[in-house]
């Protein structure tokens, strides 16, 4: 059946939110900590164990891959929604700031990647270059 | 034209999914005949996507882009939070732990740097622009981590609602350059696996960036990027208002 998969990955975005919610009241902070992000772990635990096989195996599965598969789609839907005018009119201080902050972050996207690639001394010093 | 209303509007999503429909295949024909396939057909249709939303909030005076135009209401729901997660949740289908394994410390060392590299390219740029009050300061290098940092961290220490709109504004901007920017420097900055994936979501923190970049990337990678991603506004609430505000308020 189709709605069990979809209905286990609805379980885990609403139990991994949840947990994101909590964490981020333990935290003393206004937002959702990771909710998506534990989720996605609490999915890929529960597509790789036997016990929830049924869930995510044979036509349960295409449930899930369907809206994996819509995810393109909902990500323009995503972009046609947002708040462009107002980015634009936020002058040359937002813009520089936006800017800026994007290329130093891809800048540091190599940097970053060695870490676990390469002998610990090396990751430990490019740490210490980014703080 | 009245009928044309009633039945776009009571059927908003399913309009919606139509004209997102239309809008894929009109970017993939593009993509092929104009680019040879050079540019992704996602990437397009994320720039058509955005030059909508552009035109939706001038014509309109709205903030939700094309969704404020009543026709249209339904792109609203299919491009909003909880169908975005839903879907993201759905990409970790078929992820392997082990890449996730591998990854996890660089992941992890990658959303604390990312915030702090944005906050402090952000501060430094206020204090450019002359700002130098630390509470402006603080909330201006937080919009640059993302925009819902800069609004939360702002009014945590008081911030004028002029200097959140700032926040904000540098936080769209850097959203909307990753979703347009990183196919172009995917190949440069060796994001093809899913180890640097992960980074790169750490790093770049926002979700909405990330997961449309991704997409126009590689839509392989979107589940490790959107796994670290997620965590950084978080991390970004947490320590804006407080360490990054203490620091800032020691310095200026």
């Amino acid at each position: 059946m189709i709605v069990y998969g979809v209905a286990l990955l609805s379980v885990c975005l609403v139990v991994g939110m949840l947990a994101g919610e909590t964490l981020g009241v333990l935290l003393g902070v206004e937002a959702n900590v990771g909710g998506v992000g534990i989720a996605m772990l609490l999915l890929v635990f529960a597509s790789n164990a036997e016990k929830f096989k049924s869930l995510a195996s044979g036509a349960a599965g295409e449930g899930i891959r369907f809206w994996s598969a819509m995810y393109i789609p909902i990500v323009v839907a995503m972009a046609a929604r947002q708040n462009v005018a107002a980015a634009m009119d936020g002058g040359m201080l937002a813009l520089v700031a936006g800017v800026a902050a994007v290329i130093v972050s891809f800048a540091l996207v190599p940097v970053l990647s060695r870490i676990g690639n390469s002998p610990p001394a090396v990751s430990s010093s490019s740490e210490k270059d980014v703080h | 034209m009245d009928i044309i209303e009633t039945v776009f509007v009571r059927n908003n999503l399913v309009v919606a999914f139509a004209v997102v429909g239309v809008i894929i295949w009109i970017s993939y024909f593009l993509a092929d005949k104009l680019t040879a396939g050079r540019i992704h057909g996602s990437a397009i249709a994320i720039a058509l996507g955005l030059l909508a939303a552009w035109w939706g909030g001038v014509v309109t005076g709205g903030r939700t882009g094309v969704a404020d135009i009543a026709l249209l209401g339904g792109i609203g729901l299919m491009g909003g939070g909880m169908m975005r997660d839903f879907a993201i949740v759905a990409t970790a289908f078929g992820v392997k732990l082990g890449e996730l394994k591998k990854a996890g410390l660089a992941g992890v060392i990658s959303i604390f740097a990312g915030v702090l590299v944005s906050f402090v390219v952000g501060a430094v740029v206020a204090v450019l622009f002359g700002y130098s009050d630390p509470v402006a300061i603080t909330t201006i290098g937080a919009g640059a981590v993302t925009y819902i940092v800069g609004p939360v961290t702002g009014e945590a220490i008081g911030a004028s609602s002029e200097v959140i709109t700032l926040s904000v504004a540098a936080g769209l901007i850097k959203s909307i350059l990753v979703m347009i920017g990183t196919p172009l420097v995917a190949k440069s900055i060796g994001l093809d696996n899913p180890q640097s994936a992960m980074v790169f979501g750490g790093l770049m923190g926002t979700t909405s960036g990330v997961a449309a970049g991704l997409a126009a990337t590689d839509p392989e990678l979107v589940p490790y990027g959107a796994m670290t991603a997620t965590f950084y506004t978080g991390v970004g609430c947490l320590l804006g208002p407080s360490i990054l505000f203490f620091i800032v308020s020691s310095i200026f």
